[in-house]
């Protein structure tokens, strides 16, 4: 019966996102005026209807209702409950489904709260976030059913991918979601600004947060599933520049460009028609990825639920939406001016700079990506991987960071070098010994010594915007920027540590047997066989021990499911201060070539597969990923602390206004 | 033994050469590293960059695939005896085509994608010159 | 799809400029569409198709068989080479084809990847043996050597040693007579 009433509520919501696109779309002509007043209160109906069917979804997934279709193939009963929730999500429908409820729901707090813009411009956004929606609607109810019934009710499901069933990877897709969706928003303001040519420091205000927000996502997304990668993939990388991972990547650069534009637009008027337009190629770029993932038309370690058609189908919706955005582009943003002019040598000047640098990166990241595509056109197979994308990319990245350690020190309009040369001598100190320290170590190669040298530099450029601040009076946009510039220097230390030093160990070891993996002695206790909830697994019991302190016990699995059958390695991880000890069990290894495996009995005295690594300050790549994500949030924080000021402000005004005119009317 | 026919593997393989598990024990070097360190880092540094052949998307060095451990051994053995790295790419792209090393070569077909840099740094080189230009006679 | 579209001078962007995020949009989107309606294919083709087989020797994979060995290809007659593993399910969808072959006239010699000598013995009396030689290759060596990515393949070599064809994935009942037409040809 639930299932019924979701798939109800979404029919509604779809109806009720036709209406608004329609009521939205006449009411900025003179003619339908009147139809302005419904346009707010559709935008929340409809977000609270399609929350109600994604929240029946949840709660057929939670009861493991097997006469639902979707259910039956993607989950089981014997499942704990956090995978049983996420796998509504972990599946094609229902993250179609997930989708449109996060832009439901955000459009309707936009049209709940957004006051700032013109009210014309208001309309034309919210008819533009439901023209989007209803693409989505069309393609869920028309081609992607996700309350489809079965009949008959089989006994038992599918059960859910294996590599699915990971604390970190349940809540990683939805994170991206919300960014991707957080991404739509922005886009359906440039849109209704561009309908209504409204492209000022109020449009840039209104769609800073969103951009943020969904930015903020983006980074806990790329962040988390490249932790993700690390650890299950199991053999210790945590970037392969893979089609899926671009994916992600691309939406990214966009949006991070967006953000920069997006100040320099509310600060000072510039960057008008660039704004917008990154506005649209920051959405693009989310559509694309979701794509290029849906579709399978690149192979990728990280492909599920690949389906040609279903790629065919956001093709089309993607061809729609990108195209006539980008028509609309072209039609309106010859009326809109670049606006306010600047000099080289300004906080304007670089974050063009930087603006530059990222899309420049962003365009190789999609060429690499596409490039296959291109020369299989031409019957040739090629492979663009690591050794293409991490030297093109550090072309443009490297001069962006330099800019970034100086651009927050430069005042707006116009600046001089000279005054802040003094305050760069610490950072390029900084650098300098990092260079030397790099050096006198030896075999760095050439990428990883850049990185060396570049990031403590970063680091220390990143904290000066404080510098002779009282602290407590900084605004917390200020320390959001300090934050997130932080995170991108110690990432990046992190990246070219793990590169530099890592050591990796690999071994056939009999138990009881010590191996030296960098500071570590790590012995191998034993093997035994251990069981979940659905699987059973292989375990190793490893004793690893560094300069004769304490031991520590780090226990690897090697893990069978049986819903569906599949095995898995599940790496061991040992976190320290100056790094990571990763430890993988592998296969048991036959004495001579030929011989048959020992029986299980026997676990003790066979030899086994060991991969060992010792990863030097590895952790600090992630830690830089959540210091960015928190430096976004507190941006967000106190973005939204000032417009909240100042609506309170506003209303404070109306309050005194509408209590004077009732004095003036009690008096008269 | 069993194999770590993990999500590797698992999706690694398609259609024809659909594998069941195979029980031969790995070659001699897929999971064994050389005594040399500077050799075995050499080795390594090319395995980074061979793209496997029955997985998705993954270097022969990221992978549980038996014929990647096959190649990982050959190219450990060959590295051993003193051949040059690209030599062995070479020799790999002779048999497999340029979709076997993961860093593209310039040929008539991907010299694209090596102008592609090239041409967005002056892009942008001019475009920021134009602007900033403009910007300073106006200020 | 914005690489191109740059901060512009300081009154207003050039007109076409302005339309050229979407040709770039309509690039990728004419691309990728070419790359639905033509999914790429998921073999990897052997390059040596042309080249003369590279040196090797295999030892016996199975009793009764000798091995195989490059100067065994080079009698005259064309032959096929058949990689294949006891261990892969498609082998032995394809043994009764390979059988047919044999049985028109063919001369099959085949390759063990990465086989047990008991499975692979197991796997012929199963399946029939149609082969005149059978190697065993533990490693892959020879399979690498050739360009052949998986199993089963089956190669054509002419009468000189020379690779002439290259099957990926098992021969259907329908493929032999091309099959035979491939021998055919390998032999003018």
């Amino acid at each position: 019966m639930l299932a019924e009433l979701g798939l109800a509520a979404l029919w509604l919501a779809a109806a009720l996102a036709a209406l608004q696109l329609g009521a939205g779309m006449l009411a900025i002509t003179p003619k339908g005026a009147e139809l302005a007043g419904i346009v707010r209160p559709l935008a929340v109906v409809q977000g609270v209807l399609v929350a109600l069917a994604f929240a029946a979804l949840v709660s057929r997934f939670a009861v493991t209702d097997l006469s639902v279709k979707l259910v039956a193939e993607n989950s089981h009963s014997a499942k704990p409950m956090i995978y049983k929730i996420a796998g509504t999500w972990g599946n094609h429908e229902g993250s179609m489904l997930l989708w449109v409820t996060i832009m439901g729901l955000a459009g309707g707090f936009v049209a709940l709260v957004e006051r700032r813009l013109p009210e014309r411009t208001m309309l034309a956004t919210l008819g533009g976030q439901a023209f989007v929606s209803l693409g989505f609607y069309a393609f869920l109810l028309l081609a992607s059913n996700p309350f489809e019934r079965l009949n008959p009710v089989p006994a038992e499901g599918n059960g859910l991918n294996p590599l699915l069933q990971d604390p970190g990877l349940a809540f990683h897709p939805p994170t991206l979601y919300v960014g991707y969706v957080g991404l739509s928003v922005a886009f359906s303001f440039a849109i209704g600004a561009l309908i209504t040519r409204e492209v000022g420091p109020a449009f840039a205000r209104a769609m800073r947060p969103w951009v943020l927000g969904a930015w903020i996502f983006l980074t806990l997304g790329i962040t988390a599933g490249s932790y993700w990668a690390y650890y299950v993939l199991g053999w210790g990388g945590w970037w392969f520049w893979d089609p899926v991972e671009n994916a992600s990547l691309m939406p990214w650069l966009a949006a991070t460009a967006l953000l920069h534009s997006c100040s320099v637009l509310a600060s000072r008027n510039a960057l008008r028609a660039w704004t917008v337009m990154l506005g649209v190629v920051a959405f693009s770029m989310s559509m694309v990825g979701t794509f290029l993932v849906r579709s399978g038309i690149l192979t990728s370690v990280h492909a599920f639920a690949v389906d040609p058609k279903r790629g065919s189908f956001i093709l089309a919706l993607l061809a729609i939406n990108i195209g006539a955005a980008l028509v609309l582009f072209g039609l309106r943003a010859s009326t809109v001016s670049e606006g306010e002019r600047f000099a080289v040598t300004s906080r304007e000047g670089a974050l063009v700079f930087n603006n530059v640098m990222l899309s420049s990166i962003l365009g190789i990241v999609l060429l690499g990506t596409l490039y296959p595509l291109v020369t299989e056109a031409m019957g040739v197979k090629v492979s663009v991987g690591p050794p293409y994308f991490t030297p093109m990319s550090a072309v443009f990245a490297v001069p962006m960071l330099v800019v970034m350690a100086v651009g927050p020190l430069l005042r707006w309009r116009r600046d001089r070098l000279a005054r802040v040369r003094a305050g760069l001598l610490l950072p390029l100190a900084a650098s300098v010994l990092a260079a030397v320290l790099a050096g006198l170590h030896g075999g760095v190669a050439l990428m990883p010594f850049i990185g060396l040298t570049l990031a403590p530099g970063v680091v220390v450029a990143s904290l000066l915007p404080l510098r002779g601040r009282r602290l407590r009076h900084v605004p917390l946009a200020t320390w959001g920027m300090v934050v997130a510039h932080l995170g991108i220097g110690v990432a990046l230390m992190g990246m070219a540590c793990d590169s530099a030093f890592s050591v990796q160990r690999l071994v056939a070891a009999r138990v009881g047997e010590s191996t030296m993996v960098g500071p570590w002695a790590v012995k191998l206790a034993g093997v035994a066989p251990v069981a979940g909830q659905n699987w059973t697994a292989l375990e190793g019991d490893l004793v690893a021990s560094r300069d004769g302190s304490g031991p520590v016990r780090l226990a690897p699995q090697s893990r069978t499911f049986w819903a569906p059958v599949q095995t898995t390695s599940v790496s061991a991880l040992h976190t320290v201060w100056d790094g990571q000890l990763y430890t993988v069990l592998g296969d048991e290894v036959a004495d001579d070539a030929g011989d048959m495996p020992t029986p299980a009995s026997d676990l003790a005295h066979s030899r086994w597969q060991l991969r060992l690594w010792w990863k030097p300050f590895v952790p600090l790549i992630w830690a830089g990923g959540a210091l960015v994500a928190l430096g976004g949030a507190l941006a967000l924080l106190g973005r939204l602390a000032t417009d909240l000021r100042r609506y309170v402000a506003r209303g404070k005004i109306v309050d005194r206004k509408q209590r004077q005119a009732l004095a003036r009317g009690e008096r008269a | 033994m069993k194999r770590l026919v993990g999500l590797v593997a698992g999706v690694a393989l398609f259609g024809a050469s659909a594998l069941a598990n195979d029980t031969m024990p790995a070659a001699p070097y897929a999971y064994r590293q050389l005594s040399d360190p500077a050799k075995e880092a050499r080795a390594v540094a090319l395995m980074e960059t061979i793209r496997c052949l029955v997985c998705q998307s993954q270097s022969i060095a990221d992978s549980d695939a038996p014929i990647a451990g096959d190649m990982r051994s050959q190219i450990r053995q060959r590295i051993d005896a003193g051949e040059d790295p690209e030599a062995i790419r070479g020799w790999l792209v002779q048999r497999y085509g340029d979709y076997v090393t993961y860093a593209p070569r310039v040929t008539p077909v991907t010299w694209p994608l090596f102008a592609a840099p090239l041409a967005l740094l002056v892009l942008a080189a001019l475009l920021l010159r134009r602007r900033f230009k403009g910007g300073e006679k106006a200020s | 799809m914005s690489e191109t579209e740059k901060p512009r001078g300081p009154s207003r962007a050039p007109g076409w400029a302005l339309w050229l995020p979407l040709a770039l949009f309509g690039g990728v989107f004419a691309l990728v569409v070419l790359g639905l309606v033509h999914p790429a294919s998921h073999d990897v083709p052997s390059q040596m198709i042309g080249k003369p087989l590279p040196g090797f020797a295999l030892p016996a994979a199975a009793d009764g068989k000798p091995g195989v060995a490059t100067r065994d290809f080079q009698n005259g007659k064309p032959r096929l080479l058949n990689i294949f593993a006891s261990w892969c399910i498609p082998c032995g969808v394809e043994a009764p084809v390979l059988a047919e072959l044999a049985r028109q006239g063919a001369e099959i010699d085949g390759i063990a990847i990465r086989d047990h000598r008991a499975d692979l013995a197991a796997f012929l009396a199963r399946n029939g043996n149609p082969y005149t030689r059978l190697g065993a290759d533990d490693v892959s060596a020879v399979q690498l050597a050739i360009g052949s990515s998986g199993v089963p393949e089956t190669f054509v070599i002419d009468g000189h040693g020379v690779i002439r064809y290259q099957h990926i994935g098992d021969i259907r009942p329908e493929e032999v007579p091309m099959m035979l037409e491939k021998l055919k040809e390998a032999s003018q």
